[in-house]
């Protein structure tokens, strides 16, 4: 485990949260995809003025989500958004949860239909610590942010960011802005290149639908 | 018409919540419809004269912006947060929700529940004497619907010149009227939290009425539904049927935890029919103090307007179509131990919720207690609640 030490800094703290907030105009409907205890959608609420709603698989995060006063359902990326009708709203959000459904591409066509908008981050596995990590120990990585083992972790589709970006191409995604996160800094980067998908530890995504 | 009285504060509370309720200002009062003010009936039928008894804590502001609707279940009162009358029991059916300080709180909100069309605790309901002959009405009363309870209901309101509800709040048969509500009313209602419940009642739970109905109808003194007229009270079988429903509240894991195997007040078993286990012991006892407060056509009556429920066949089939463009704010709540009102039913609702775009949470509590879970100590349920509830009360502008 000794290298661990060198990539402990993928996706920490939540840096981007503080990012998708600034991606989301004021006012909008906003719908939150795993939404945790709702820290994003109470901070959106506040600074933006949104109305916002959220889907959490954990009972304790809906329940702690709720008990803060905010919109939110006990359910499931992969099964719940077929229910919203299309255009339901302006952003749906997915953050650091797609590496965890079960059909990732399905996941993100929902979103197209129900969203005029979407703003996804994940966990860059593509990025050198953990390429060299794999190279050198020929283990899975394990890092502080990916930071269970491979048969405990529920990130079950994790992907680099030049797969999703190739994937977002395929849904007839268009690529509006995408923020490369490395430790506590992050670069406004348009659409993400080869650099990117080797320095990147989170990257977030704003796509809309390709006209 | 109204005659109001006030009623004194519940005393001897037996536990901190009931002591909160205590503290409760209650007004209990009965409002009178006369002929000018018939009841239309979704089965056709028109009532007309008749009465609503209910409720009120709380005072009423200035704008009239802070009124909850309480919804109570299929034996449930007016006597939502003070002392019943007849089983002296005090603080209230919901001593731990509504009060000083909890989630339907009375130092802000001006809360009211009121008896349903068809039961016994002062609203019309088939044990009042029907104008037309004279006598108690009986099977003569017409059959009556969640629709006409809820109807009645905005009939009281309009009568008190309430047009706003900021919240309709209540647990399985209440639950279902405040669906109602939200569907009928979409403009009157600011936030409703439907607990425990369906937007249809199940195949099942038409099947264990049926079974309370046909015990209540094989009591010989039941009398073809005129035991009033008769000096008589087909208590047996209502107590049989209080019985059989009791256990559809309760769950496996709650009927053991509390009772077991364990046998009342003997050592080993009688070989007989005596109550050997605590559980019969304690069933007989839920059955014959029903009785002293519940009217078994009431009972009759009310499970049939459960049975007939089904929402979304008022909106072509669809649910979603019951809450199109609805501004809304939804809560529902279900209870993982529940099997009278399991929590896919509720999820169901959340469903059709989400389809029309509504603003909704949904909570299911971890609990072994069952369906009755709702009218119990939850604190998980409180708290959820009572972010909802404040959240909402922030909208409305009731927090200033």
């Amino acid at each position: 485990m000794s290298n661990s030490s060198i990539i402990e800094n993928v996706g920490a703290n939540r840096v981007d949260l503080t990012l998708i907030a600034e991606m989301i105009n004021h006012d909008a409907r906003v719908l939150d995809v795993g939404c945790g205890d709702g820290d994003l959608l109470e901070l959106l609420t506040r600074t933006k003025n949104v109305d916002g709603r959220g889907i959490e698989l954990s009972q304790e995060g809906v329940n702690a989500s709720v008990a803060r006063g905010l919109s939110v359902i006990q359910g499931d990326a992969d099964t719940d958004l077929r229910d919203y009708p299309d255009d339901a709203f302006d952003y749906v959000i997915l953050s650091q949860t797609i590496q965890a459904t079960r059909n990732p591409r399905e996941v993100l066509m929902q979103m197209k239909r129900i969203g005029r908008r979407a703003v996804v981050s994940l966990p860059n596995f593509g990025n050198w610590r953990i390429r060299l990590q794999l190279l050198l120990t020929g283990r899975m990585p394990v890092t502080r942010s990916l930071d269970q083992k491979w048969y405990d972790t529920p990130n079950i589709h994790l992907c680099t960011v030049r797969d999703f970006v190739t994937l977002c191409d395929e849904l007839g995604f268009h690529i509006d802005d995408a923020v490369s996160v490395i430790g506590d800094s992050a670069k406004r980067v348009g659409r993400p290149g080869m650099l990117d998908n080797l320095t990147a530890e989170t990257a977030v995504l704003l796509l809309s639908r390709k006209s | 018409m109204s005659q109001h009285k006030e009623i004194p504060a519940a005393d001897s509370a037996d536990n901190s919540a009931a002591s909160e309720a205590a503290r409760v200002n209650a007004v209990s009062a009965v409002e009178y419809f006369g002929p000018d003010a018939p009841l239309a009936l979704d089965s056709g039928a028109s009532l007309s004269p008749f009465q609503i008894a209910y409720e009120t804590y709380g005072t009423l502001n200035a704008d009239k912006s802070n009124v909850v609707l309480i919804c109570h279940a299929l034996t449930g009162d007016q006597f939502a947060a003070s002392r019943h009358p007849l089983t002296g029991k005090p603080g209230g059916w919901w001593a731990r929700m509504v009060g000083p300080g909890l989630p339907i709180d009375t130092d802000r909100f001006f809360v009211i529940c009121q008896n349903v069309l068809g039961s016994c605790m002062g609203t019309t309901g088939p044990k009042d004497i029907d104008p037309a002959t004279g006598k108690p009405y009986g099977l003569s009363f017409p059959v009556i619907t969640i629709g006409d309870m809820v109807r009645a209901q905005a009939m009281l309101l309009d009568r008190l010149g309430i047009k706003d509800l900021f919240c309709v709040i209540g647990g399985s048969m209440g639950g279902m009227q405040t669906l109602q509500w939200a569907a009928a009313y979409p403009d009157r209602v600011f936030s409703a939290i439907p607990i425990a419940t369906a937007a249809r009642h199940s195949a099942q739970n038409i099947a264990f009425h049926e079974v309370g109905r046909q015990a209540i109808m094989a009591d010989p003194d039941w009398q073809g539904g005129a035991y009033i007229d008769q000096g008589a009270n087909p208590s047996k079988g209502l107590a049989v049927a209080r019985m059989a429903a009791h256990v559809t509240y309760l769950s496996e894991a709650a009927l053991h935890r509390k009772f077991g195997r364990n046998l009342q007040n003997r050592e080993k078993v009688t070989y007989g029919f005596d109550a050997d286990f605590q559980i019969e012991s304690y069933l007989r006892h839920q059955g014959m103090t029903f009785v002293d407060r519940f009217d078994a056509n009431s009972y009759l009556y009310i499970t049939r307007a459960m049975d007939y429920f089904d929402l979304a066949a008022d909106y072509g089939g669809i649910l979603a179509n019951a809450f199109k463009d609805t501004k809304t704010r939804f809560c529902v709540v279900s209870f993982t131990s529940d099997w009278l009102f399991p929590t896919p039913g509720n999820r169901q609702i959340v469903h059709a919720l989400n389809a029309a775009a509504a603003n909704v949470s949904f909570v299911e509590i971890e609990t072994d207690k069952g369906h009755d879970a709702f009218l119990l100590d939850e604190p998980e349920m409180f708290s959820t609640l009572r972010g909802f509830i404040d959240a909402a009360a922030t909208r409305r502008g009731l927090n200033a």
